[in-house]
């Protein structure tokens, strides 16, 4: 059994807003393996981001996490006092967002924001954190770092600005990293260096990485464990070959199915009809329901729980229920069987 | 049978002035375009594929003439758009469509959606007054919405949706060729396959002909009948479908493929990882342009402009502009770095 390093327990996040409370997040669940990484997959508005935001406590204030567990190494984030939260942050467990044109100081140079966090956490002096910047930069592959570090984020290259980002989360050998969307901003032929680079690294210091992103594409490549998030919750959790073998949840079906593919003709794309449900307006028994081809009237009225394969692979649909009476069939969307809409 | 050349694009450039200096005079020029010559015929998906900065959003509004191009010709249908006053070209725009990547900055979001397809229509002068409010129905329903949502506002639609509201408007003048730049970028995968699909039905129902300018390569070899990669303002490669996906000749097609992430766990991949970042179009490189990070580049490419050509071995209408085809194809020329990341 591997090691689990970071293990998130029925995470429900709520947003209070005037028009009431949006449940973000909605009874989330899975665990990080030391060493591995787990790919967060969902679209839009499935509360990916939301669940990153979460377990660093980086919610904005109008957001709460109402309910579940965060354990780290075993103890619980959500229990930590600020001060101490702020001293894992960035130093255990350090995240790189979508944006590196917005998530970099813009009056600071490179090298200044890369020592924060030495000198915050590691009690270097100046020197010492200018020291460290240059070598961190020279590890995520920038040329001629001693001239970098002294460059402002302007005059860097987008796939050089999510280096230093990334520079920036490896400055205290985090255990954890988060990468929000890392490539999602960068052309693809920077996307494969940076990818490259974070597995590498990865191999290199041993760390867990949980990655989110809406590409199955990078999932499939980079990922060990992935769970497929949809409107809150994680409808699918499995090991990354089982996803894209067998995928078990009729969304995730969907979602391959609708993916044009850069690797083989298709002759139609199936795509899954209607839209993501509002937040304000979540169906009451299984959020997919009203775009799901198999959906019954027990769908409709009752929430499916998580089951589990035995193996560690979880699906949150009725099919895998032992009193389904129709076909355990999940290849749901045939072409013949869709309606029109 | 001949294919109908629809439209067919000679020498185009467009250089952008840089101003600057006391008085503001231009100091240089950004090339975003330089001297591109492509054919599209009648019916068919042509589709320009390249990464930020190749030129390919520039190419499709310097054809609108959106924005005047610095130089070259465009033929529609043997007229010189480029050559047209603007009331002339005017005309000429009902025939020439366009929709844009983003669906909320791309509508007017004071006017209800019967007003913006009415506009497109009024503007054009397609259907006398009377009989427009039908056709405005029609077209939702066409696109797949609700005729009862003509009196709504957009922001009472999804991205989806608004998409749906482009094409609508696209189509409302009766257009022979839509361009469609990055019109499915900004949706996610279970919405962007409806519009895809929505798209590929509008074909087959109005012969419609598409340029398709996009990023995403899964999409490209969905909806192509034959692709065209740009690279800093250049043509590197064109030919069908097929022969760019599955033969694809020149290195930096190469790169561009292997670095797409494939929804295939099980399949063993190298990545050619290519070098740094792609340089300022402001000062491209001389000679080939894609030589500083080409692992092949040889002295002649630093100096000479490869002639997009069919080189042995390609199909006829299969073109890549490389000095090199044959000896990399052959193994006779080795790579000069080899970075590559099995990730």
């Amino acid at each position: 059994m591997e090691e689990t390093i970071l293990d998130v327990r029925g995470l429900r996040t709520s947003f209070f807003t005037d028009e009431g409370e949006v449940k973000a997040v909605d009874g989330v669940s899975f665990s990080v393996p030391k060493g591995k990484t787990l790919g967060i997959v969902g679209e839009s508005g499935s509360g990916k981001s939301i669940t990153s935001l979460s377990i660093l406590r980086l919610l904005a204030e109008n957001g709460k996490v109402v309910d579940g567990e965060i354990r780290y190494k075993g103890e619980n984030l959500l229990d930590f006092s600020e001060k101490k939260m702020r001293s894992i942050r960035g130093n255990q467990i350090s995240m790189i967002f979508q944006e590196p044109m917005t998530s970099l100081n813009p009056v600071f140079t490179v090298g200044q924001q890369i020592s924060e966090s030495l000198t915050t956490h590691q009690g270097m002096n100046k020197k010492q954190a200018m020291a460290k910047s240059v070598d961190l930069l020279k590890l995520v592959g920038i040329p001629s770092p001693e001239k970098r570090v002294t460059q402002y984020p302007y005059e860097l290259s987008g796939g050089m600005r999510q280096r230093v980002m990334i520079a920036m989360a490896l400055a205290c050998n985090p255990e954890v990293l988060v990468a929000d969307e890392p490539t999602t901003a960068l052309d693809v032929t920077i996307q494969a260096q940076i990818l490259g680079l974070i597995r590498d690294l990865q191999n290199r210091l041993g760390m867990s990485v949980i990655l989110i992103t809406h590409d199955l594409g990078v999932v499939a490549e980079t990922c060990d464990y992935v769970a497929v998030m949809y409107a809150g919750q994680v409808v699918e959790y499995s090991d990354v070959r089982t996803l894209f073998r067998k995928p078990r949840h009729p969304y995730t079906v969907g979602l391959l199915k609708s993916l044009p593919r850069p690797d083989a003709d298709q002759e139609k794309l199936v795509p899954i009809h209607g839209m993501v449900p509002s937040p304000f307006n979540m169906p009451k028994g299984c959020r997919f329901a009203p775009r799901c081809p198999a959906a019954t009237d027990l769908c409709a009225e009752k929430l499916p729980d998580l089951f589990d394969d035995g193996e560690g692979n979880q699906v949150r649909c009725w099919i895998y229920d032992e009193e389904w009476p129709g076909p355990k069939e999940v290849d749901v969307f045939g072409e013949e069987r869709i309606a029109k809409g | 049978m001949e294919k109908k050349e629809l439209l067919k694009v000679e020498g185009l450039k467009q250089h952008f002035p840089i101003k600057g200096g006391f008085f503001g005079r231009t100091v240089n020029h950004v090339k975003a375009v330089d001297d591109i010559s492509f054919t599209v015929y009648e019916g068919e998906t042509v589709s320009i594929v390249g990464e930020s900065g190749c030129g390919k959003s520039t190419t499709g509004r310097a054809i609108l003439r959106l924005e005047e191009p610095s130089d070259g010709k465009v033929y529609f249908e043997g007229t010189d758009l480029a050559s047209l006053s603007k009331s002339e070209m005017r005309k000429y725009r009902k025939d020439l469509q366009i929709i844009f990547q983003d669906p909320y900055a791309s509508i007017n979001p004071r006017q209800s959606i019967s007003d913006v397809l009415n506009e497109a229509m009024e503007i054009q002068n397609v259907l006398p007054k009377k009989e427009r409010r039908k056709r405005i129905l029609e077209l939702l329903e066409t696109v797949g919405l609700n005729g009862s949502q003509a009196d709504r506002y957009p922001h009472e639609f999804s991205g989806g949706q608004r998409q749906r509201i482009g094409i609508a408007r696209a189509l409302s003048v009766n257009p022979k060729l839509i361009i469609c730049d990055e019109a499915v970028s900004a949706l996610d995968v279970s919405i962007q396959a409806q519009v895809l699909n929505l798209l590929e039905e509008l074909q087959d129902e109005y012969g419609l002909t598409y340029l398709f300018i996009s990023h995403d390569l899964g999409v490209v070899r969905h909806i192509s009948d034959r692709v065209i990669v740009m690279y800093l303002g250049k043509i590197m490669e064109i030919g069908d479908k097929h022969s760019i996906f599955d033969n694809p000749k020149h290195p930096y097609t190469k790169a561009l493929l292997s670095a797409i992430p494939v929804p295939d766990p099980e399949r063993e991949r190298e990545h050619i990882v290519l070098r740094g970042d792609v340089p300022s179009p402001i000062d491209p490189p001389t000679g080939c342009r894609f030589h500083t990070r080409c692992p092949f580049a040889q002295e002649k490419c630093r100096v000479d402009v490869p002639e997009l050509k069919t080189h042995d071995g390609m199909k006829q209408s299969h073109e890549a502009a490389c000095h090199f085809v044959e000896e990399i194809e052959s193994g006779q020329l080795k790579p000069n770095y080899m970075e590559t990341a099995s990730f």
